[in-house]
């Protein structure tokens, strides 16, 4: 019984439910079932949402939800969606990856401008991590190109939380030399080669900062950084926050294809929406998300003090263009690497 | 001589057997293993040859085979010597042991990439000492090789532990008492009887560290030119949605690695013929 139960939780989720939902009205049935599938360090923060959500769809409907999550590399699971995992919502790191599943038909072309704020319900920066009492008094982008600092960050070719830090290093160089490109692609040399391990994944490197005691600066995502501080080593770390960094908007986006498919598209549509909700955006600020909404905002001041940011579109002309220019085979990435 | 293409057996079925093998090899090895291909296919010439021989991928592919081979080598020496202990002492707690052996197999294989980093970096169990004597394992190409040696064991001492069980002590007896000494009778006696198990075990071991990903990935450090294995390019490729390109690696992985297990093959068919002749 209960090995019937774990299968057709883990493979007939989508199916079963979506035979029972085709072409129906959902409202109309008793359950329904939506599958959420979302990048790694989202896991605690959609555990807490779904329970909020399932609740507050019983009271105005009726209806009860069982919402499935999905977690990985945020690249993976976008391939996931694209091979045929039935996602009714996905909620990634990167607008590059949705934009890949958009590529294969799955969406609406205009996806990123149907949900307020770049379809971000709430956003992150990149800061860095160190050790207690900073010994290498890192305060700024500049310390990180300095000889002699151990700077630990992912490989940006296999992990999408580690474009995030490499654009975020460009960025400032370029805002702090006046847009001159060559300037800024020394400065970011400088910091890879100060790199002793390129981990595959962002969760990697946070181990062999924080366990195997490898490097003196994390770059990292700032609610991965609030995390390793409240949870993983309390009192061992400290956050640095960089005078100018990178505004990391994780997109979220109905998938259409499947919705329409499935009969699932209103639940799913407000299924997102919530998350621009005060009780959304209470539970993104708990789980160290920045919120849009500026009354959360205020109440969570102290946890998210005021940095200067700017975005990839501003900087890079989106993702689609900063992908090509520095991340393909061939690009600015593999050339700084190249011996 | 002349052969017939179906032999008598006493065992009924033989179309029917064949069928369902060809059957069943097709469903689940020749099919995805075309896919490969098929995916390879949508590139042109120039593209697939510029993918296939970026330098970064020459430097991986020199890694990916060279630690493989190493550490199928090592499994070899060290394999014998585990499956030789089993069979030939007895000792308390022999069983456990014998249990412990298959343990690689069972083991997800980033867990095991995740342990042996944490024992063998910088500030860990075994990496501490290192360290002071000046070797460095994690992030190393040497790490690599701890890796693939780790998940390679198993296939060593379980294709030897039958043949070393079934060898007849009084060969080695006789040999003693016309005067050899041990280690004459390990290489001229035991050692050729081993022989074809050894060259099984280490083509096994050798084809599983080459697609070896999960391990390898944590303790590697994954650095360009350095400490990346071709599997690793596939994924970042993958993560760029290039999955011609991606597909380009692994045909070359899969051509490579099926002209190497042939050629193995070959050899062990050639010794296991000269052996029988001579026995």
């Amino acid at each position: 019984m209960m090995a019937a139960l774990t299968l057709g939780g883990c493979f007939g989720s989508s199916k079963e439910a979506g035979g029972a939902l085709t072409g129906g009205d959902s409202s109309a049935k008793e359950t329904v079932q939506i599958l959420n599938v979302s990048y790694d360090p989202t896991r605690e923060l959609y555990q807490e949402y779904d329970k909020a959500f399932s609740a507050y769809w019983k009271k105005k409907t009726g209806q009860t939800v069982n919402i499935k999550q999905s977690h990985g590399g945020s690249g993976k699971q976008a391939r996931a969606v694209i091979d045929g995992l039935d996602a009714d919502v996905v909620t990634l790191a990167l607008a590059y990856d949705i934009d890949a599943i958009q590529k294969k038909g799955l969406l609406k072309e205009n996806w990123q401008k149907i949900l307020p704020s770049n379809s971000s319900p709430y956003t992150s920066t990149i800061v860095f991590l160190v050790r207690k009492g900073n010994p290498k008094s890192i305060k700024d982008w500049d310390d990180l190109a300095k000889p002699g600092v151990s700077v630990i960050t992912p490989n940006p070719k296999t992990s999408g939380g580690a474009r995030w830090n490499y654009l975020a290093a460009w960025g400032y160089a370029l805002k702090k030399q006046g847009g001159d490109e060559n300037r800024a692609k020394e400065f970011v040399t400088k910091i890879i080669k100060n790199v002793p391990v390129l981990d595959s994944g962002a969760r990697g490197a946070t181990t062999t900062f924080v366990e195997r005691g490898i490097g003196d600066v994390l770059i990292t995502w700032e609610n991965d950084a609030l995390l390793a501080v409240n949870k993983l080593g309390k009192g061992n770390f400290e956050i640095v926050n960089p005078s100018l960094s990178i505004l990391a908007e994780p997109p979220v986006a109905v998938v259409d294809k499947v919705v329409d498919k499935r009969g699932t598209r209103e639940i799913s549509e407000e299924y997102l929406k919530y998350l621009y909700s005060e009780e959304g955006q209470e539970i993104a600020a708990k789980n160290y998300y920045r919120p849009e909404s500026k009354t959360v905002a205020a109440k969570y001041e102290k946890q998210f003090p005021k940095i200067n940011t700017f975005t990839i579109d501003e900087l890079f002309g989106g993702w689609e263009q900063a992908q090509k220019t520095h991340f393909s085979d061939g690009g600015v990435f593999d050339q700084i690497y190249k011996p | 001589m002349k052969t017939k293409w179906k032999q008598f057996s006493v065992l009924p079925g033989f179309s029917l057997t064949l069928g369902f093998t060809i059957f069943y090899l097709s469903l689940f090895v020749l099919l995805p293993l075309s896919a490969v291909f098929l995916k390879t296919a949508t590139m042109d010439w120039g593209a697939l040859w510029a993918a296939v021989t970026d330098p970064r991928v020459l430097a991986s592919y020199k890694l990916s085979f060279g630690a493989a081979c190493i550490a199928a080598l090592m499994n070899v020496v060290f394999g014998l010597l585990v499956a030789w202990v089993l069979v030939r002492y007895s000792f308390p707690g022999k069983r456990v042991i014998d249990g412990l052996v298959d343990l690689p197999f069972a083991l997800p294989t980033a867990v095991a990439g995740i342990a042996l980093t944490a024992i063998y970096s910088e500030n860990g169990l075994v990496g501490h000492y290192l360290q002071s004597l000046g070797i460095k394992v994690a992030f190393t190409p040497l790490g690599i090789i701890v890796a693939l040696t780790f998940i390679g064991l198993p296939f060593v001492v379980r294709t030897v532990q039958p043949v070393l069980e079934d060898l007849d002590t009084h060969v080695e007896e006789a040999a003693a008492s016309l005067g050899a000494t041990g280690w004459q009778t390990f290489r001229r006696v035991i050692l050729p009887e081993l022989y074809p198990a050894l060259l099984t075990g280490f083509a096994l071991a050798f084809a599983r560290a080459l697609g070896e990903y999960g391990s390898v990935v944590f303790i590697s450090g994954n650095m360009p030119m350095y400490t990346e294995i071709t599997p690793l390019l596939i994924m970042s490729k993958l993560e760029q949605f290039d999955y011609a390109g991606a597909t380009a690696l692994a045909a070359v992985m899969l051509l490579a690695s099926f002209v190497l297990l042939l050629f193995i093959n070959l050899i062990q068919w050639r010794t296991g013929r000269r052996y029988a002749v001579k026995g």
